[in-house]
């Protein structure tokens, strides 16, 4: 493994060797120790300012690099695009270029272009962290994904993973495809065809249209959230049939091994791709994903934003 | 003695294999004559000759006393005063130290020091976890050269030293090299 960091930005996990994830991954053990601490606040981004830029609705992503923030000592601004000048016709750029001029040291970025923190990151000497960008990464939900896995299994290497659901709208199904396929977990995608195009397997990754072959082998399943606000109704007939055919059902995870983990980035849509049951059982690991993602964002702010930029 | 290439050709052998044993067992000595009970001592080691450092006196004080004292982990990377001053940065491990910390004796052991930088960033980051009864240190080799009013209560070795040398500990179990204390200027 490398033992050093080097990188201002994390834009994407499509860019990161296997040597710089597990480099995260390392050190988010570390930070994860900080949380259960009597004092659970470390001085390490002492007087730097973090804005959290979120031109796209997020709360739970938002808060969890908010609170990471917090715990690092960082002074944090919160930006979304009702508050900002974007609705006044400002652009991106011009945006940025004031958030530098406040002297702002970190930009955590959520946009709807995929390539957006990319088109900052080279204008900016801040750090830019990418918090979601379209349907391109979303690299720390990835990295909180592997390390979620690496902690329950030890290893990632060898382990089959499906990823379920909405794959073509999803930024977390790409991050977590090139995450895993780096780290050397096998990678299946399930869901209508018209949501799981053939061309993913260009990337590497096995595609299947029925769920009920992939199950059984599985020893990760991570399911998608239907994307209700980036959808339009053609992509599948309608809500009744997706989970007859693709919901994990109560039913339908009583064909999973008893040592498989149930995944679900959130905000879940119970009944829809997971029921209540699944989602609530013991196979669940859905709020440790909450937890390691403070640890992970903690992770991913001290390293960018603790070198220096000069 | 086998010299590598992190070992110019003009570096001084200061310590060997055995001078290193005898050292520790010296401070083994004396942190059991300064702290009785032992049974409330931890040896927190900054990572990572500090932890081998404090696991090996661990293993004196139980060959002396058949006692053995808890030892921990410190990483200070979290605690220090230079955020952003550095375009690399080493990993960070995760602290481990016995809960809770009162009435404990808490013995910060690292290899060598210098500016004396670390050793505060340690005790900040022992306070984070609780407020020990008091904290003292342990040390391989203190070079001088201190930036803050910070004393070593165990040495190894006093090595005076200009600022433009550097001391290189190498141990077994953390270098995969023979024990040894090395001087070398800086070309």
């Amino acid at each position: 493994m490398s033992t050093r960091w080097a990188r201002k930005d994390l834009l994407g996990l499509r860019e990161l060797s296997a040597d710089e994830i597990n480099f995260v991954l390392e050190t988010t053990d570390a930070f994860k120790q900080v949380g259960t601490r009597e004092i659970k606040k470390v001085p390490a981004l002492r007087g730097k300012t973090l804005v959290n830029f979120f031109v796209e609705p997020s709360t739970r992503t938002r808060t969890s690099f908010e609170l990471a923030a917090f715990r690092l000592s960082a002074d944090v601004i919160n930006i979304s695009a009702t508050t900002s000048s974007l609705t006044k016709g400002e652009t991106l750029k011009d945006t940025a270029r004031n958030l530098e001029a406040l002297h702002a040291d970190i930009l955590v970025l959520r946009h709807s272009s995929a390539g957006a923190p990319q088109f900052l990151a080279n204008r900016l000497k801040a750090s830019v962290i990418n918090a979601g960008d379209g349907a391109h990464e979303h690299p720390t939900q990835a990295l909180l994904d592997l390390y979620t896995i690496r902690e329950r299994r030890g290893e990632i290497a060898g382990l089959r993973v499906a990823i379920i659901g909405d794959i073509l709208f999803s930024r977390v199904a790409r991050s977590n495809i090139f995450g895993l396929l780096k780290l050397g977990a096998h990678v299946t995608l399930v869901g209508p065809s018209t949501l799981v195009p053939r061309e993913f397997e260009k990337l590497g990754v096995e595609v299947s249209y029925k769920i009920d072959d992939v199950l059984p082998k599985a020893d990760v399943v991570n399911l998608l959230r239907i994307q209700h606000e980036r959808q339009r109704r053609e992509y599948f007939p309608g809500l009744g049939e997706y989970i007859r055919l693709f919901g994990l059902t109560k039913e339908r995870a009583k064909l999973l091994k008893p040592d498989c983990l149930i995944m679900h980035p959130g905000p879940i849509n119970r009944g829809v791709e997971i029921d209540s049951d699944v989602a609530d059982g013991v196979q669940s690991v859905i709020l440790d994903q909450v937890t390691n993602g403070l640890a992970v964002r903690m992770a991913v702010l001290y390293l960018c934003g603790g070198i220096s930029t000069q | 003695m086998k010299q590598t290439k992190q070992n110019p050709q003009a570096a001084v052998p200061i310590m060997d294999a055995e001078a290193i044993r005898r050292a520790l067992r010296r401070i083994a000595h004396e942190i059991i004559e300064r702290n009785a009970p032992l049974e409330q001592v931890v040896l927190a080691g900054i990572p990572s000759r500090g932890v081998e450092i404090a696991r090996r006196i661990a293993a004196f004080i139980h060959e002396i006393e058949k006692i053995d004292v808890e030892t921990g982990v410190i990483d200070v990377a979290m605690h220090r005063d230079d955020v952003g001053k550095r375009p690399e940065l080493p990993l960070v491990h995760a602290s481990k130290l016995p809960l809770p910390l009162e009435e404990r004796t808490i013995i910060i052991v690292d290899d060598v020091l210098y500016t004396g930088r670390t050793v505060r960033a340690a005790m900040d980051a022992i306070n984070s976890f609780g407020r020990p009864a008091r904290i003292q240190l342990a040390v391989l080799i203190d070079r001088g050269h201190r930036e803050l009013p910070i004393r070593p209560d165990y040495v190894g070795k006093n090595l005076p030293t200009a600022t433009r040398e550097q001391i290189q500990v190498r141990l077994q179990e953390t270098d995969n090299e023979a024990d040894a204390v090395w001087l070398g200027r800086e070309i």
